[in-house]
């Protein structure tokens, strides 16, 4: 069977950064392939691309055989492309066949919406797919797996032969994994192709014809399912040609300096973020934690934060139970944390390089005196002190952090919280968005706060980083910690396995 | 000493429909606009505009109807000029209404000085009359409350219909709901997201002009300084209280009519001062605000959408 | 020091000065074209309706600044709207709106009114600083309504701090038409005892102490802004809520705190008005001060600094206007007009980087 759709030499960088470097991918007709890799590989780039969302800087589309220059949604629609993504693009407050026919409705007596028909017409495409769906049923109020279904029959009512799926089981539960699996099978059947994007081994192998792992922006290998081998494609997606050795860590003690057990919370979808996480995590010690993102690890660190409630666990501080403590609290007990946006959580753009610099601290001394008034010459003295000591490039300290670079407003994060003498940080991504400088001198920081006896849990999506820093590797994934491992006890591809679902402990 | 049973008739819930016209007008023109995501709350500027347009048409051509007409237009100019600032330059809407109604007020005061050369009011002109509906006015007790009213009471009944129709009924309702609560989706579906919000916030200072029009020539047949009197901001509350639909607008508009007809002639009995039941509606509004704020949430987000 | 050094420093400030003088007229650059722009429409709206601009806005400065009287006059209807201005800023700060300011101003000039009319016999620096406090206990309160519903339950505080101006006026001019009604026609108190009274400043003209309060609150303002770890935290949620909650600041007092002392601030500004210009409470007697501040503080820049001199700017169109009237028989609500033309040129700044793509303000070469 030729190829319906043939990308080649797909060349596309951000800001300098290379997203896809000279990819070639097809699909055919009634295939299921897969494009499997790490966060950052380009999966999601590389199908945007095709959807007509970015503009490829080199290589060509080929659709049927034909050419095409996809410059918007809209025209990849018309060449019967289309996109289910990660957020969806439901409007909550209409009926499942009022979303699916927005644009395009029916009407009757000339300026009337056509319900009739609308729903109709909805039935008979669900029925068709074997995706099931109530069209007079508000989105809202349908549970996760059936809103997909809306956007899927969205896109087939526009007519689409492709479908892109990006990492659409990472917003269902099991039961509802399968339903979607069983759709896909029928969609096969009617001679659709299926792009699954996703990052879940196990899901892709059962599912797919063909898997194409990308790797860092490029191709790392297409294989076919009869010669599907898990651990092969593990080491596709995660493996380097240049070992890594962990470093020595002569500092670390036996004392528990964060206890964390049994905890268990909601995320913002009111569906379980965190199932039972246990771990503990020592003086001088780093615990990486590592797993791809949406696995639990936001709404690990809101917990640990104070700044999600906890349904069920305890968490204890050097002895001391903290789980109902304040974010203040924790943060006056020691708390400190790198959050993984820091121009959305971590600092206050519009505020000065001083300023940021006592975020945390402005209501304690000595930059708090009495009658609330701030200690301004302390603020400056601090200022100075820790631009000169962490190296803050910035034209002075009244300088809007907006105006920094990115590396330097890390640096900022880094200093403030550093300077704290905390006992237990949290460094979430720590090195992301920065180049190498920088990010050199984020990981010199931390090891730099571990041997003063701090106990760090790193989470990064970097499993380089995880596995070079960290003395012990937890791996997270569907909010439980499914292994924890001494580093020096196992390798790369272990953890690669355990990030992506392979293997349970 | 009048009794409380001797104010209770038909002429009281006639008086309140007729308090609750300018209402019901204004309130479903403020759905229009926060259905598609543009707070409005200029509508208070834009009704007293059509007050006095109306009123300065009528003037000028002796003609009441041609007086509705310019009501209309002037408020949807208004209507344009919120959509220009908060849509196409992305502006704050609050100051932007707030601006408008400080012109509205500060514009038709000044006119109505240069042009009848009195700060307070204009000088009398055609109003627009009462009409009676034949076999309606007949009927006992009913009869006498909407089988004889000045036409616009009649026209914001059909208003309510073709708002209903509209919003829920038509393709076009379906994009403005589309558009106010998720415009990303709706973008993404083909729909001109800028032309919809510009149509709606035009559309409710068109109807907004329309309810300042019935204070102006339906109720009386002059223009008063200030005469809207804070009835935009109730219309805000009317809507907010019919959970942002045009039934649920023409029932709330009708219970701030009803109490507003029965202050009235609770003066004349003297059980409450006419001052405390004028805070009713607002104390009203303020509750409904703060136990709906969670469940009720205005269909939008009132955050500018800008296309990426 | 050395005579050197000290030179040397005195140039470091005079330039510190300088620069912050420039930038900050640069920075409101926006706001001048604004007055600018608004004077030049409310121009043609007179031309078009028969009036001269140049007559018109010529007899408005000379009422305003004229003589010692027009002066005196400016700055009394200065001082309100500078007062609802800081309220306005500051509520806005921590990202709030608070459009109850006229409310809070009202019910603070009521307290003030009922402790200066009931306490008789006490010495006046008792007397004062009670109807004072009492001005602001009023304000504080009508403030922190709004703010609990919206840090308990949501509710936006648009609303109900609108709707909460609205009550205030009916609920005083209740009390002022019945219980506490002074004898005759007007809807009014009694007046209040002298020792309640805020001194006059300027004989022959209303101009009294409750100026010098406003600056003093204007000063406040920026201490409390700048130099406060509570104006720190106003500030922090203001601009990112996510990374003030992340540092361990309580958003929900934050926002209850500054709608607080907006409300107080604004409350302060009724008092003056009632212990300084009226001394009695009077029905009505807030022309809408509480808008004039939401259009004082957009033409400040949102800096108490700059609110004083948009509060100024206000005063004298006002106090100007009533001379314009007067003699050339402008009507009056040329300054409403005015007022609203500048709060819409500022409602959407953007219009500004519109003009400056389609090649306009060249020759102004802003940055930014």
């Amino acid at each position: 069977m030729s190829a319906a759709i043939k990308m080649v030499g797909i060349t596309k960088s951000f800001s300098g950064t290379l997203a896809n470097a000279g990819i070639d991918f097809d699909v055919e007709e009634g295939e299921v392939h897969s494009l499997l890799g790490e966060n950052g590989a380009g999966k999601t780039v590389l199908m945007s691309i095709l959807y007509g969302l970015y503009k490829p800087d080199r290589g060509k589309i080929f659709v049927k055989g034909k050419e095409a220059k996809i410059e918007n949604p809209a025209k990849a629609i018309s060449l019967g492309i289309g996109m289910v993504h990660q957020h969806f693009m439901l409007v909550p407050s209409l009926t499942v066949a009022e979303n699916i026919v927005l644009g395009s409705e029916p009407e009757k007596y000339g300026f009337c919406l056509d319900s009739e028909k609308a729903n109709e017409d909805v039935t008979e495409l669900s029925r068709k797919y074997g995706l099931e769906v109530d069209p007079k049923a508000v989105v809202n109020t349908l549970p996760v797996g059936v809103q997909q279904r809306v956007e899927i029959l969205k896109a087939l009512f526009r007519r689409a032969e492709f479908l892109i799926l990006d990492e659409p089981t990472s917003v269902l539960s099991p039961q509802e994994v399968d339903g979607l699996f069983k759709a896909i099978a029928a969609l096969k059947q009617q001679g659709k192709s299926v792009v699954f994007i996703s990052h879940k081994l196990k899901e892709v192998c059962s599912i797919s014809d063909r898997i194409t792992v990308l790797k860092r922006g490029r191709v790392s290998g297409t294989v076919n399912k009869e010669n599907i081998d898990m651990e092969e494609l593990a080491k596709m997606m995660v493996g380097r040609e240049i070992p890594i050795v962990p470093l020595q860590n002569p500092f670390r003690r036996e004392k528990v300096v964060l206890q964390a057990e049994g905890l268990r919370a909601f995320d913002k979808r009111k569906m379980l973020g965190l199932k039972s996480v246990t771990f503990k995590v020592h003086e001088s010690e780093i615990l990486g934690m590592a797993g791809i993102e949406g696995n639990g690890q936001s709404e690990l660190i809101e917990v640990l934060m104070g700044l999600r409630k906890l349904d069920e666990g305890k968490i204890v501080l050097n002895g001391k139970p903290i789980t109902n403590a304040s974010v203040h609290e924790r943060i006056k007990s020691g708390f400190s944390i790198i959050p993984e946006d820091r121009q959305k959580t971590g600092l206050v753009l519009d505020f000065s390089v001083s300023e940021n610099l006592i975020l945390g601290r402005q209501d304690q001394p000595p930059f708090a005196e009495k009658f609330y008034r701030l200690n301004l010459e302390k603020e400056s003295e601090l200022a100075q002190e820790l631009i000169q000591e962490y190296s803050i490039q910035t034209p002075s300290k009244e300088t809007p952090v907006r105006h920094l670079s990115g590396g330097t407003q890390q640096r900022v994060v880094v200093a403030r919280e550093f300077s704290r003498q905390p006992k237990f940080i949290i460094a979430s991504q720590p090195t992301r968005g920065l180049d190498i400088g920088a990010a050199e001198y984020v990981r010199k920081k931390l090891l730099e706060m571990r041997d003063k006896g701090c106990a760090i849990l790193l989470i990064s999506a970097d499993l380089d980083e995880v596995l070079a820093l960290s003395d012990r590797i937890a791996v997270i994934y569907e909010g439980k910690i499914v292994a924890i491992r001494e580093n020096s006890k196992t390798s790369e591809l272990e953890i690669g396995l355990l990030m992506t679902g392979a293997t349970n402990d | 000493m009048v009794e409380i049973v001797d104010i209770i008739n038909a002429g009281l819930f006639a008086a309140a429909l007729r308090m609750a016209t300018p209402l019901v007008f204004t309130s479903i023109g403020g759905i229009f606009s926060e259905r598609a995501g543009i707070v409005n709350i200029a509508l208070e500027g834009m009704m007293l505009t059509g007050a006095f347009s109306g009123v300065l048409a009528t003037f000028a051509t002796g003609n009441p109807w041609l007086g509705v007409i310019a009501s209309v237009l002037a408020g949807g100019l208004l209507g344009y000029l919120h959509a220009l600032l908060t849509v196409k330059f992305a502006g704050n809407q609050i100051v932007s209404g707030t601006g408008i109604n400080l012109l509205a007020l500060g514009g038709t005061g000044y006119l109505c000085q240069a042009i009848w050369g009195s700060r307070g009011a204009s000088q009398s002109v055609q109003g627009l009359g009462a009409i009676s509906i034949p076999l309606l006015k007949d009927i006992p007790f009913i009869g006498e409350i909407i089988g004889t009213q000045t036409p616009l009471v009649y026209i914001s009944i059909i208003v309510v219909v073709l708002s209903y129709i509209l919003l829920f009924k038509t393709p076009m309702g379906l994009r403005i709901r589309a558009v106010g609560e998720h415009p990303a989706a709706a973008d993404t579906t083909g729909v001109d997201v800028y032309k919809t919000k510009y149509l709606c916030v035009v559309l409710s200072g068109m109807l907004a002009g329309l309810g300042g029009a019935f204070l102006s020539l339906g109720h009386l047949s002059l223009f008063v300084n200030g005469m809207t009197g804070g009835r935009g901001f109730i219309a805000l509350a009317a809507m907010i209280l019919g959970g942002w639909t045009p039934v649920g607008a023409l029932g709330a508009s009708l219970l701030f009519g009803f109490a507003d007809a029965l202050q009235m002639r609770l003066q004349s009995v003297a059980l409450l001062p006419s001052q405390i039941i004028l805070t009713l509606p607002y104390i009203l509004t303020i509750i409904v605000v703060a136990v709906f704020a969670r469940k009720r949430a205005p269909p939008s987000d009132y955050k500018p959408y800008i296309k990426e | 020091m050395t005579e050197d050094k000290i030179k040397q420093k005195a140039r470091q400030i005079l330039e510190k000065a300088q620069l912050r003088f420039i930038t900050s007229l640069t920075d409101s650059i926006p706001q001048i074209i604004a007055v600018i722009g608004a004077f030049l429409i409310g121009a043609i709206v007179l031309a078009v309706t028969g009036y001269s601009p140049l007559e018109a806005y010529g007899t408005m400065l000379v009422g305003a600044f004229g003589d010692i009287y027009g002066v005196g006059q400016t700055l009394t209807q200065a001082t309100p709207i500078l007062f609802t201005a800081l309220a306005f800023l500051l509520a806005f700060k921590c990202g709030l709106f608070n459009l109850g300011a006229e409310g809070q101003l009202i019910i603070g000039g009521f307290f003030a009114a009922v402790v200066g009319i009931s306490l008789n016999g006490l010495p006046v620096f008792i007397h004062l600083p009670l109807a004072l406090l009492a001005g602001i206990l009023g304000g504080a309160i009508w403030g922190f309504i709004p703010a609990v519903l919206k840090a308990k339950l949501g509710a936006h505080e648009v609303i109900t701090t609108m709707m909460s101006s609205y009550v205030a006026l009916y609920v005083t001019s209740y009390f002022v038409n019945y219980p506490l009604k002074a004898p005759g026609w007007v809807s009014q108190t009694i007046p209040i005892a002298a020792s309640a009274e805020l001194p006059r400043l300027l004989p022959v003209t209303q101009l009294s102490a409750a100026f010098i309060l406003s600056i003093a609150a204007a000063i406040a303002t920026v201490y409390l802004l700048e130099k406060t770890t509570i104006g720190y935290e106003i500030r922090a949620i203001g601009l990112n809520p996510a990374a003030a909650e992340n540092a361990g600041i309580s958003t929900k007092k934050g926002l209850i705190l500054a709608l607080v002392i907006s409300g107080a601030i604004a409350g302060v500004g009724g008092a003056g008005e009632i212990l300084g210009v009226h001394r009695r409470f009077i029905d009505g007697f807030s022309p809408g001060y509480g808008w004039d501040g939401l259009a004082v503080a957009l033409i400040g820049g949102l800096n108490p600094v700059g609110s004083i001199i948009a509060a100024i700017l206000f005063g004298a169109i006002r106090s100007g206007g009533i001379s314009m009237n007067i003699s050339t028989g402008v009507p009056l609500d040329i300054i409403n007009v005015l007022q609203a033309l500048v709060v819409l040129f500022v409602a959407a700044p953007k219009i500004f980087e519109y003009f400056k793509k389609k090649g306009g303000f060249k020759w102004l070469k802003l940055s930014t």
